[in-house]
């Protein structure tokens, strides 16, 4: 008995008089891990936003675990991982901080910060290996890095369902692959996840369903498409996280050199 | 030079405390405000409480509160324009700046009592005319705005963040919109009697900009932050005893506007040395690896 996370019926998108989406079904179980996959300015970080109601729709209905986005109240179960980092007016912030403000969705108004809340943040920090710069200011790292931070910022609500908007883009390989083996965590423990990407990289193997957005409509849904032109090529070695976690620097450490 | 021997007069005790008061506020809303890019949102609320400022003159209620009044208004407008997001948003922002003032210099000029003296009070500030009345007014708004910023600052602080990951996180984003506009309203009334209406965003500003010149965080450069507003009112305060001629509004601003152009120097050094800090461990770990 999965519930369903996502339930989009018909749901259309207007931005300026132009249709961003233009009727889109789209149910997503618990446990899935859908890769929301298209063009630039094909609708698909679009579809993400408006599945969380951040986007309001024009048309259709959208319900997160059976419920309006406006009368939805368990936003905890909800882990929103956005594009990049947002400066503001550049007062700076640092990685712990933004990380803490994960659990903000979990806590009371007037309630102290909990040896759990602490140990949440504590154990996300790890997970993207930054528990170093904790105290660094957020702004200042680098553009991988910083994805980290907002992946280990949802990491530290330890929500039911995570929603990553190109989680991928423009990261160094290294943070590929280290989003990869969290990623791989996250579905051995039965999270639901919906990401955009534009290319899966070494995440592909741990999608279970493809969803291609062209135009503002879905025109593919089922197992994830298979890699086309470059990538396609003989010889084209894709690089798998398993590989990665078990070729480490802790190799040696372990005696299996 | 500075003149202590007024430390004993009451006019004086109270002008401290009102100097007190506003560092320590305005910096603390100013460091959300900064955040939200909306650093101009102060001196917007500050040119419509000149008209709350004249109609309490007019109708012979205490100004302090006619201004509470009329700038908690403004700010409710203001916030609902930026909410729309029209690209219209700039103009009809200052049509009510504009309206304001002109509405501020008509009233005090049509009311009985009403002089360009008292207005210049308004505009520039008046410390050393703060009364005991207004003292309990500006202590009471002191203790609501650090309370909100208290009980507040965590979901203020993601809301300033990036307001889509408020909503994604049930943060009642309109709400908390409204309490900060509402709270820089409350401030600006503050810091009015103590620097003018003209110059009140600069307490909000101006400590925030310094001290994010040396901080790594939020908190810290909160705090920081409030620590340099203090530092300002009060030393511009006691600098103004110097003579009759210094206005202690303009001295306060000056201070604190000189602070931000020493941290700028400070700030410099500082990351220097930081960033040869992180290049020795990034070596450092390169060289772990090399080993293994």
């Amino acid at each position: 008995m999965s519930e369903i996370a996502f339930a989009m019926t018909g749901g259309r998108v207007t931005l300026d008089g132009r249709p961003v989406l233009a009727g889109v079904d789209l149910t997503v179980r618990e446990g899935e891990v859908v890769a929301v996959m298209g063009t630039n300015g094909s609708g698909k970080s679009t579809l993400v936003r408006a599945l969380l109601g951040l986007r309001p729709l024009s048309g259709g209905s959208t319900l997160l675990y059976g419920v309006p986005p406006a009368r939805f109240r368990h936003w905890w179960r909800i882990g929103y991982v956005p594009q990049r980092l947002a400066i503001g007016g550049g007062v700076p912030a640092t990685v712990r901080e933004v990380v803490a403000s994960g659990r903000v969705a979990r806590r009371r108004r007037l309630s102290r910060f909990r040896p759990e809340d602490r140990e949440a943040v504590t154990r996300a920090l790890a997970a993207v290996g930054l528990s170093d710069r904790a105290g660094d200011s957020a702004q200042a790292l680098s553009g991988g890095q910083q994805q980290r931070v907002l992946i280990a910022r949802a990491l530290a609500g330890e929500p039911d369902t995570y929603v990553m908007d190109e989680p991928t883009a423009g990261v160094d390989a290294e943070t590929q692959r280290l989003l990869a083996d969290t990623l791989a965590g996250l579905v051995a423990a039965g999270k639901t996840i919906v990401l955009v990407a534009h290319e899966l990289g070494p995440l592909e193997p741990l999608i279970t369903r493809g969803v291609v957005v062209r135009e503002g409509r879905i025109v593919h849904d089922g197992p994830p498409p298979q890699p086309e032109g470059e990538c396609a090529r003989p010889g084209h070695e894709h690089v798998h996280p398993h590989a990665e976690a078990t070729a480490g620097p802790l190799l040696g450490w372990q005696g299996e050199r | 030079m500075i003149d202590l021997s007024l430390l004993d007069k009451q006019f004086f005790q109270l002008a401290l405390v009102a100097a007190l008061l506003v560092g320590l506020c305005a910096p603390a809303v100013g460091t959300f405000i900064v955040q939200r890019k909306l650093a101009l949102l102060g001196a917007g609320i500050g040119h419509v409480a000149l008209t709350g400022v004249a109609l309490g003159f007019l109708t012979g209620t205490a100004p302090v509160l006619t201004a509470v009044a009329v700038a908690v208004a403004g700010a409710v407008a203001i916030e609902v324009v930026r909410a729309r997001g029209r690209t219209s948003g700039d103009v009809a922002l200052a049509l009510l700046f504009y309206g304001g003032i002109a509405g501020g210099v008509m009233l005090m000029g049509i009311a009985p009592g009403g002089s360009n003296a008292k207005l210049n009070s308004y505009l520039f500030g008046a410390i050393a005319s703060v009364t005991t009345e207004d003292i309990w007014v500006i202590g009471g708004l002191a203790v609501l705005v650090l309370g909100v910023v208290a009980v507040f600052g965590r979901e203020l602080f993601v809301l300033c963040q990036d307001e889509e990951i408020a909503k994604a996180s049930g943060l009642p984003v309109r709400f908390l919109s409204m309490l900060i506009a509402v709270t820089a309203a409350l401030t600006v009334v503050i810091a009015m009697r103590v620097v003018g209406l003209l110059l009140v965003s600069a307490l909000m500003v101006i400590p925030v900009a310094t001290s994010q010149q040396l901080t790594r965080g939020f908190r810290t450069t909160m705090l920081l932050a409030m620590l340099f507003g203090t530092v300002a009112a009060v030393g511009g305060l006691l600098a103004s005893t110097a003579s009759t001629r210094v206005p202690p509004g303009a001295a306060i601003v000056l201070l604190a506007l000189a602070g931000f152009v020493l941290s700028l120097g400070v700030g410099r050094f500082i990351r220097r040395g930081r960033y040869q800090e992180s290049n020795v461990s990034e070596a450092g770990k390169m060289r772990v690896e090399e080993v293994t």
